[in-house]
């Protein structure tokens, strides 16, 4: 290896494989950590730095390599077994208890006793509140947690891995929730942390960051390590040109066709977050018939919420919603998707199934008054034909529409959502992540008919955070960044660096924001 | 219909699936089982007479049981129904004896169909209660309907002050007679109850299969945010549930005061945990999404012969209440291990598939 070595290595990662039921996520790796460093992680969603991250805090264990710490082969059977070697994790979810006070989490399975006399909280909440004020959290240590906006959550975080003194402090992208001035105070702790000797594992997608904190920097793609280098010694495009890689993925090229008149449209929608502020911020965007439009953007930059608010999910939102230039006024999702809206979620599982459902009926839950006789009979020749129908175009494989939905793989269960939607004719598709959590070759397919749908004049938008598939896919693509469309490009014009940046504009915009106003 | 899947679509006759089968089996298994039993063991148990005793029992509690089938398919739970049961009985009886005071001078009476409407609405009343509390001020259904039990077993005991309303034969000059139809009549032979019991339970089973509001019933217990994604009107689908159950609970209050001709604000009381009972008995998840009003009847039937048969040989009232206990656990075990062993055969199929 190229890298200088001036700091020594605290724990090291030998050839690790983890293998999950039929994915591989993390494919023969080696990774050094450095003392007194911040070891950088970056990749794609879905790269493999979570999975290599959780093995090292004891969350998972590695299905084949070793682990070994100062140089002597350990095995971590719990999170617990790993802090008791010194390392700390905070989680990209948080872990915390919403219904007891920051210092009651901080001190969690390991709270202060005098004894019998139970619990010391007046010396629980006195050590607390060094923690949080070398964090200038602001934060007291008896509030309860669930009443603390998501950032100051994460700094309660920050705050219990920092007072467990550990040796290596794993942050699993501790930014995504806090405000600039949030993010100065951490890259201070982490700087004392560092003179400390501590490693800092640092996993984040905004580049800028890295390229501020970071010492050493490890690229990861497809669960491989695809670049280490010194921090000092690459730019933002070497990062970029590792986590993607040169061999493309099989794409559903892009058929010529006339974009329509415009079919949906949306205006200034807003969303309001529960803890503050705003989840989608002003939106407006719009799409003719048969476009494609991708909206790229990292986590928590409010995708999900404004496909959401498009549905009519939250009552709360406000903002105006066109379908083919008329106005949508009825805000229930039933009406909605009556006019001509589909959406197809995130979560397959939780939004888009119901699992104790057969895969026929899971496919005309959202259309089953298509095939009413008489007003109340559901006429099964008429379902069974559409059943059929929509198996075929969109190549589910199902032996046998009757089984349940969940006897299928990930992929053939996606299709059956886009089936559900697709059943209701919609004119607007809104695809939440489509090609999440499915094999590369339902990904194709998947991709394949949004072409195939667009080219039959539906217009499309869909969400991913996946540099190469919005590159390949859209016809237009919009960037996402803290509620925020921070830019609109079209494919020809669009590069992967121009989309990285834009993708965390949001925050810089309100960091200037920010300083404006003090100044 | 269930069990006929498990045998048509695993065609390898390995242990785990032939155990399914008889898992999957289970309910129908347990009534030939209390059947077979009772027939050797009690006197006189497949005499026609007793049969038909029997099932005007099971009646009563099979329609409440097909009420809290479907709101516990949606995940909920209706406790009220036996007070539902109390108020309505007193409703009808209340309506035959007395009618409807109007102050000045007059007293309204309604002949027999119309007190069976009225109190049917009633049900359906408070039914329609328990459903907005639940979807409109998002009480959890345990709360709700406890609360409603309350109120309406007090409103039972209010309108007759405790008292029994008695004799409802009614007066022929006020066309009230007739009421005994309903509780002793016969049509070919059956006891009337029996063809409510048949035609309501007929159009439940259609309801659930054929109509959209039953795919959505199931829908909403099965994943109540995906149903919401997909455009089902969720707080509709609740009402409904509720609703049913409020007149399925309202029909048993009018065939018991028409039984014995005599309304008992008391009447009802603790009839919910055996319809509950029921329900489980017959492969209802508790957790929603899964349960067939077939199995439930079976289930009614289980619980409604075993207490019966119990009777007959003489086993004392509180070793009655032992052996149900057990039944129900037991059929709970079993339904637990039937979804673990088919999680099972899934993934072995799954990897078979490859």
């Amino acid at each position: 290896m190229a890298l200088t070595e001036t700091h020594d290595t605290i724990l090291k990662l030998d050839d690790v494989t983890k293998v999950y039921s039929g994915i591989v996520a993390v494919k023969h790796a080696s990774l050094e950590l450095k003392r007194g460093a911040v070891n950088v992680l970056v990749g794609e969603n879905g790269a493999g730095k979570s999975t290599l991250m959780r093995m090292i805090a004891g969350v998972e264990k590695p299905s084949l390599g070793r682990i070994l710490l100062d140089g002597k082969e350990v095995e971590f059977n719990s999170p617990a077994d790993a802090q008791k070697h010194g390392i700390g994790m905070v989680f990209q979810e948080l872990n915390l208890f919403g219904n007891l006070s920051v210092a009651e989490n901080i001190f969690a399975t390991r709270e202060i006793i005098r004894g019998l006399r139970g619990i010391d909280h007046k010396a629980q909440i006195a050590k607390a509140n060094i923690f949080l004020d070398k964090l200038d959290a602001g934060i007291s240590a008896e509030t309860m947690v669930e009443d603390l906006p998501i950032g100051q959550q994460q700094l309660v975080e920050i705050a219990k891995a920092i007072s467990l003194d550990t040796r290596i402090l794993i942050l699993d992208e501790p930014t995504s929730a806090l405000s600039a001035a949030e993010v100065d105070i951490l890259f201070k702790v982490i700087n004392e942390l560092k003179a400390q000797g501590v490693a800092i594992v640092y996993i984040s997608h905004r580049l800028e960051e890295l390229m501020r904190i970071g010492d050493y920097i490890t690229v990861l793609r497809d669960g491989q390590i695809t670049g280490q280098a010194m921090v000092r010694d690459i730019d933002t495009k070497w990062i970029v040109r590792s986590m993607i890689g040169s061999d493309a993925k099989d794409f559903a090229k892009s058929l010529d066709h006339k974009l329509g008149a415009e079919a949906f449209r949306a205006e200034d929608v807003c969303l309001p977050r529960r803890t503050g502020g705003l989840a989608v911020d002003h939106l407006s965007i719009s799409v003719k018939a048969g476009e494609v439009l991708g909206i790229y953007g990292l986590m928590g930059a409010g995708r999900s919420e404004f496909f959401e608010c498009v549905i009519g999910q939250h009552p709360h939102s406000t903002g105006k919603i066109f379908v083919a230039g008329e106005e949508v006024v009825a805000r229930d999702t039933s009406t909605r998707i009556r006019k001509g809206l589909a959406l197809i979620p995130e979560d397959r599982q939780r939004e888009g199934l119901v699992q104790v459902l057969s895969i026929a009926s899971n496919l005309t839950l959202a259309s089953l008054e298509k095939f009413v006789k008489f007003g109340f009979h559901i006429a099964g020749d008429r379902e069974k034909s559409a059943i059929a129908e929509s198996i075929r175009s969109l190549s589910i494989k199902a032996p046998n529409p009757d089984f349940d939905v969940t006897s299928m793989s990930g992929g053939n269960q996606q299709k059956v959502v886009i089936g559900k939607a697709l059943m209701t004719n919609p004119k607007v598709l809104l695809m939440d992540e489509p090609s999440r959590g499915i094999d590369v070759g339902a990904k194709a397919d998947v991709f394949r008919t949004m072409r195939k749908l667009a080219g039959e004049g539906l217009a499309i938008l869909f969400s991913t955070s996946d540099l190469e598939e919005v590159m390949a896919l859209s016809d237009r693509i919009a960037v996402m960044s803290n509620g925020r469309i921070t830019t609109i490009l079209d494919r020809a014009d669009a590069t992967e660096e121009l989309i990285v940046r834009a993708a965390s504009e949001g925050h810089k915009s309100a960091e200037q924001k920010s300083i404006r106003e003090t100044a | 219909m269930t069990t006929a899947t498990a045998t048509e679509k695993v065609p390898s006759a390995d242990g785990g699936s032939i155990l399914l089968t008889l898992m999957k089996a289970r309910t129908f298994i347990a009534l030939f089982a209390v059947i077979a039993f009772f027939s050797i063991f009690a006197p006189n148990f497949l005499s026609t007479a007793n049969i038909i005793l029997m099932s005007k029992h099971v009646a009563l509690n099979a329609f409440l049981a097909m009420g809290m089938t479907f709101v516990i398919i949606t995940g909920g739970i209706d406790l009220s129904v036996g007070s539902i049961v109390g108020l309505c009985g007193m409703v009808a009886g209340g309506l035959i004896l007395n009618g409807i005071d109007l102050q000045f001078g007059y007293t309204m009476y309604f002949n027999v169909v119309e007190v069976c409407l009225i109190t049917l609405v009633v049900g359906i009343l408070i039914g329609a209660v328990n459903g907005l509390l639940i979807t409109k001020l998002n009480v959890a259904p345990f709360i709700a309907t406890l609360g409603t039990l309350y109120v309406a077993r007090g409103f039972a005991l209010l309108s007759s002050d405790g008292q029994t309303f008695p004799n409802l034969v009614g007066k022929e000059e006020l066309a009230t007679t007739g009421f005994g139809f309903l509780g002793s009549g016969r049509i070919i032979g059956l006891p009337v109850s029996i063809w409510i019991l048949i035609v309501v339970a007929l159009a439940a089973a259609y309801v659930a299969k054929y109509v959209p509001i039953g795919r959505q019933i199931f829908a909403v217990g099965g994943n109540e945010r995906a149903a919401r994604m997909s455009g089902i009107r969720v707080d509709r689908v609740k009402m409904f549930v509720y609703m049913f159950s409020g007149f399925c609970a309202a029909i048993v209050g009018i065939v018991i005061s028409s039984e014995l001709m005599a309304s008992h604000p008391a009447t009802g009381n603790s009839f919910e945990l055996n319809a509950i009972a029921a329900a489980v008995l017959g492969g209802t998840s508790m957790s929603g999404g899964r349960g067939t009003i077939g199995g439930t009847i079976i289930g009614a039937f289980v619980i409604g012969i075993l207490s019966d048969g119990l009777v007959m040989m003489g086993v004392s009232s509180f070793w009655q209440m032992v052996i149900k206990g057990i039944v129900i656990i037991v059929a709970v075990v079993v339904d637990q291990a039937q979804r673990r062993l088919q999680q099972q055969v899934t993934l072995m199929q799954l990897a078979k598939k490859g």
